[in-house]
């Protein structure tokens, strides 16, 4: 299991991915954009940053990269897929997972440590975890709010497919606790497949001891495990 | 072929808050401006050349389609001028 971590112009979340995913003892390795994804992809990380300097929108221009069709393809077949922040903004984008993460409600751009609920242990983006857990991982983002259709919302919530909500440090889901205004306090969201997730949180940087204050998004990166 | 100018006006939809505008009106009420309102919009000018002017609506409204617009949060106009 090699995990490609795609690596656009302006990505600055790719080492900290694969030095946290080498912690876990997950190989990774830095896939520029324009190489292309390796013949078969075991694992994707889009990973966080400012790509294209966030033109137009956060994560539009990456989404139409060549590059993405190959990831599309690869999700579909199966492959897991993470989207984080940035990667998450181009995940939505690209259609890989519904709705839209638009400028906080804030007008902000808020980089602080958020709970997470975890609403679904049964994916492997979460084995690590029991549903209702309380998990901290950092934000670090101006444009994290989800905002999605009603009708596509519902059919989200019908479908189980909300990953993780903010919430307080007790795993109460409420508005003081929403840090950017995000729709129904979503935080992560999974695509059609199980396989295909993406959150504005980072959990490669709260993977590593000694520079977090929680190494509690290490059991996300261990879906590539 | 004719030359046009396709303008692609692209705004949330109704409903969709608009943090930067509200920032925006809250600094032209400070300037001591009085408005109820204040909504924002990005316009795109795009010069291209076509048989005439359906087709280059037509172009126009794919690329609003494809990259201009997202669909889950904005409406688009397209509007095409002669140049």
């Amino acid at each position: 299991m090699t995990v490609s971590v795609v690596q656009f112009g302006g990505s600055n979340c790719d080492r900290d991915a694969v030095r946290a995913l080498r912690h876990l003892g997950i190989d990774a390795e830095r896939r520029w954009h324009e190489d292309g994804l390796p013949a078969d992809p075991d694992g994707i990380v889009l990973p966080g940053g400012f790509s294209y300097g966030d033109y137009l929108r956060a994560g539009a221009m990456a989404a139409r990269a060549p590059i993405m069709a190959e990831v599309r393809e690869a999700a579909e077949a199966g492959v897991p897929v993470l989207g984080v922040c940035n990667g998450a903004q181009i995940g939505s984008e690209s259609g890989l997972t519904p709705g839209a993460f638009t400028t906080n409600a804030s007008a902000r751009f808020q980089c602080e440590p958020v709970h997470l609920r975890v609403e679904r242990a049964d994916t492997p983006w979460t084995a690590a975890y029991d549903v209702g857990d309380v998990i901290e991982v950092p934000i670090a983002h101006g444009e994290g709010r989800f905002e999605i259709e009603a009708d596509a919302h519902e059919e989200l919530v019908a479908d189980d497919r909300v990953l993780f909500r903010y919430c307080d440090e007790a795993g109460n889901v409420t508005d003081e606790a929403n840090p950017n205004g995000s729709t129904d306090n979503v935080a992560g969201v999974l695509g059609e497949r199980e396989t295909v997730a993406v959150l504005m949180p980072h959990p490669e940087r709260a993977t590593l001891p000694d520079v977090a204050t929680s190494t509690d998004g290490a059991g996300v990166l261990e879906a590539f495990s | 072929m004719t030359e046009f100018t396709a303008t692609v006006t692209v705004r949330l939809k109704r409903g969709v808050l608009d943090p930067e505008a509200e920032t925006t009106k809250r600094a032209l009420e400070r300037l001591g401006f009085e408005l109820s309102a204040l909504r924002s919009a990005d316009r795109f000018e795009l010069d291209l050349e076509a048989a005439d002017a359906e087709e280059a609506e037509t172009r126009a409204d794919e690329m609003a389609e494809r990259l201009l617009a997202n669909p889950t949060i904005h409406d688009y106009d397209v509007a095409v001028a002669e140049r």
